[in-house]
């Protein structure tokens, strides 16, 4: 399939780059694919609500005296926008630190330490992907509530129910890519007599750094755009910790319709995502792996 | 400073270092104990934290709804199989049944296979990050703002409106009249539409994980392979691919419970009305508008069943991963 386009052992660089041609050809045509829709939703997001029933989007390119900036100016004048950003960053940090620390433990033990059930275990903790979030809520609920911890509206609440959602995927995607190092590097750090807890700090967690930098983006993703977890633990018991998510979703359904602040908001809130993705680009190079496996 | 500030970083750091304080300590404490049941007992001390998690936030639910599924819609009479029979049996479920299966099939496919395709095609270009944050971008859209771009992508206005939706403007342009794509529900028509935008999110998931599965593959091991004169595609073959597999095995695994979990964009996008109707949406309608609680418990636990295969396929992967490494 990559025949084709191999940079190997072309003739000159004429002819490399001749042979790339098609290469660039696909990547670019499936970039514009990926484009157009969001760049429908950017054009239409500085248009105001009237253009948009009206005509497509793709008409206010030709028309460019249509463009206002009165949705981002009302998306970013709500009072409590600023609040649910920072509101935001406290339920989604931790909710990124914690599930992905205790879900390394586990996927080490899963990957390279034998017991009884494991296999067994490690099924019914990944098949724990596809229970319904809307089927735990009633009874998280309870046990947050007074009867309970009394914790309820508190960022504790997510921070908790987020790493609780968070680890099936987790465990899942460090497991497997812990179990894919190399069975010599483990056995060779025991003769020099290091123990499991050296082996995982200085060799199975630096060895995974992609996989744990690939968990780190995404659920960092889907805390921050969470709405459905926050709504229910935090939303109605204490809306001074209402994430960016709810101070958006309010802004739409109390306007009836209000799509064209939905398109605004979208960029607003996902420019925080889209930087934690490019920062964690520089641990997807090659050879991490290959390096500390070498000698 | 901030109270909620001060907590937020305790947490950030306290956390991690209350998790490697725990290892550390049962680490002293297996130390006391006699050297055979030290590796017996150690795993289940590094599980323990994550099994704790789980037990209270999935496990403990899943058996109350498990108890739930077998009750009436007041949750007040055992109705034994009652709920299951009502799914298996009713036209509106089966419809969904037959859904969920084409978003599973059509949902897995594309994802992966388009997110093997870009993760291998921007490895070899210097432009590979650009490349890889427009696909990974749909993803940083919310649910509700995507589908609000692909309502204006399948949009259909009745004839001598204007067509603001992009697919009908664009085949106007073309000289064809415009269609109603997401009434279209032969074949399942506009089920699959509903899964391309699902698609259009995801790949960039799948992306993202085979490439930092891809830039875990050793160089040296290729440049010996070409030094021995493999070609590209006999080193794909040979080396990358089953190099990937267990992390193919990965995506494709998280892809299908995606697939069956999927309701908010049939749920934004029809309402389930032409026929898109899937079981997760088929769930929440019992659970929020129809108020069955009982009903809704019976769909969830037939999900956790559908996906006893996928797992059962999981175990004979692992145990062969480790037969060979």
């Amino acid at each position: 399939m990559t025949a084709a386009v191999t940079p190997a052992a072309g003739p000159g660089r004429a002819a490399r780059l001749v042979r790339r041609v098609p290469l660039h050809l696909v990547v670019v045509v499936l970039i514009v694919i990926w484009l157009i829709p969001t760049i429908g939703l950017l054009v239409n997001s500085f248009r105001p609500p009237e253009a948009l029933t009206q005509s497509g989007w793709w008409t206010a390119i030709f028309s460019p005296s249509q463009f206002t900036l009165n949705n981002y100016a009302h998306v970013l004048a709500q009072s409590n926008i600023t609040a649910g950003f920072v509101n935001s960053l406290f339920i989604s940090i931790p909710a990124t630190v914690i599930p992905i620390m205790v879900a390394a433990f586990a996927a080490y033990a899963f990957a390279w330490m034998k017991f009884p059930g494991r296999d067994i275990l490690f099924v019914a903790v990944v098949g724990l992907l596809v229970v319904p979030l809307q089927s735990t809520f009633i009874p998280i609920l309870q046990l947050y509530g007074p009867k309970g911890l009394n914790i309820a509206g508190s960022f504790l609440t997510v921070w908790l129910a987020h790493t609780g959602y968070g680890l099936p995927f987790a465990i899942y995607l460090l497991r497997n890519f812990m179990g894919e190092l190399p069975r010599e590097v483990f056995e060779s750090a025991a003769i020099d007599g290091a123990s499991p807890v050296t082996s995982f700090f200085r060799l199975a967690l630096p060895m995974t750094v992609p996989a744990i930098a690939a968990l780190a983006i995404f659920q960092f993703l889907f805390v921050w755009n969470d709405l459905l977890v926050s709504l229910i633990y935090i939303g109605a018991q204490n809306p001074d910790n209402a994430p960016l998510t709810i101070v958006v979703s309010n802004l739409v359904s109390s306007l009836g319709g209000g799509w064209q602040y939905l398109a605004a908001a979208a960029f607003v809130t996902m420019a925080l995502p889209l930087a934690v993705f490019l920062a964690l680009q520089r641990y997807f190079v090659r050879g991490i792996v290959g390096g500390s496996v070498k000698g | 400073m901030d109270q909620r500030l001060v907590t937020a970083i305790i947490v950030v750091l306290g956390v991690p270092a209350v998790l490697v304080g725990y290892i550390w300590l049962t680490e002293r404490l297996l130390e006391r104990i006699g050297q055979r049941a030290r590796p017996r007992l150690r795993p289940w001390l590094w599980v323990a934290p994550a099994l704790a998690f789980l037990i209270v936030f999935l496990v403990y639910p899943t058996i109350g709804s498990l108890i739930r599924s077998f009750q009436n819609a007041a949750g007040t009479k055992l109705v034994g199989l009652d709920n299951y029979t009502w799914f298996f049996t009713n036209d509106a479920s089966l419809i969904a049944l037959k859904n969920s299966l084409i978003w599973l099939v059509v949902l897995t496919g594309l994802t992966v296979g388009l997110g093997l395709l870009i993760a291998l095609l921007v490895d070899r270009v210097r432009y590979e990050t650009v490349a890889k944050s427009v696909i990974f971008v749909p993803l940083a859209i919310s649910m509700v703002a995507a589908s609000v771009i692909w309502k204006f992508m399948y949009d259909y206005a009745t004839p001598p409106d204007p067509q603001v939706g992009t697919l009908n403007a664009a085949l106007g342009s073309a000289g064809i009249a415009p269609v109603a794509w997401i009434q279209i529900s032969d074949f399942s028509f506009n089920s699959i539409l509903l899964v391309i935008v699902m698609a259009w999110m995801w790949t960039g998931f799948c992306m993202v994980i085979i490439s930092a599965a891809l830039k875990g593959i050793n160089p040296e091991l290729l440049e010996a392979a070409r030094v021995d004169g493999a070609n590209e595609r006999q080193l794909f073959r040979g080396i990358t691919l089953p190099l990937l597999a267990p992390t193919l095995a990965v995506v494709i695994t998280t892809m299908v419970i995606t697939a069956l979990k999927a309701f908010d964009i049939v749920y934004v996008m029809t309402s389930g009305h032409f026929d898109t109707q899937v079981v997760a949406f088929q769930l929440i309608n019992e659970l929020y508008n129809f108020g069955n609680p009982g009903r809704a418990s019976a769909i969830g636990i037939v999900l956790l069943l559908a996906i006893i295969p996928v797992m059962a396929l999981n175990i004979r992967r692992f145990r062969a991963q480790e037969a060979i490494r």
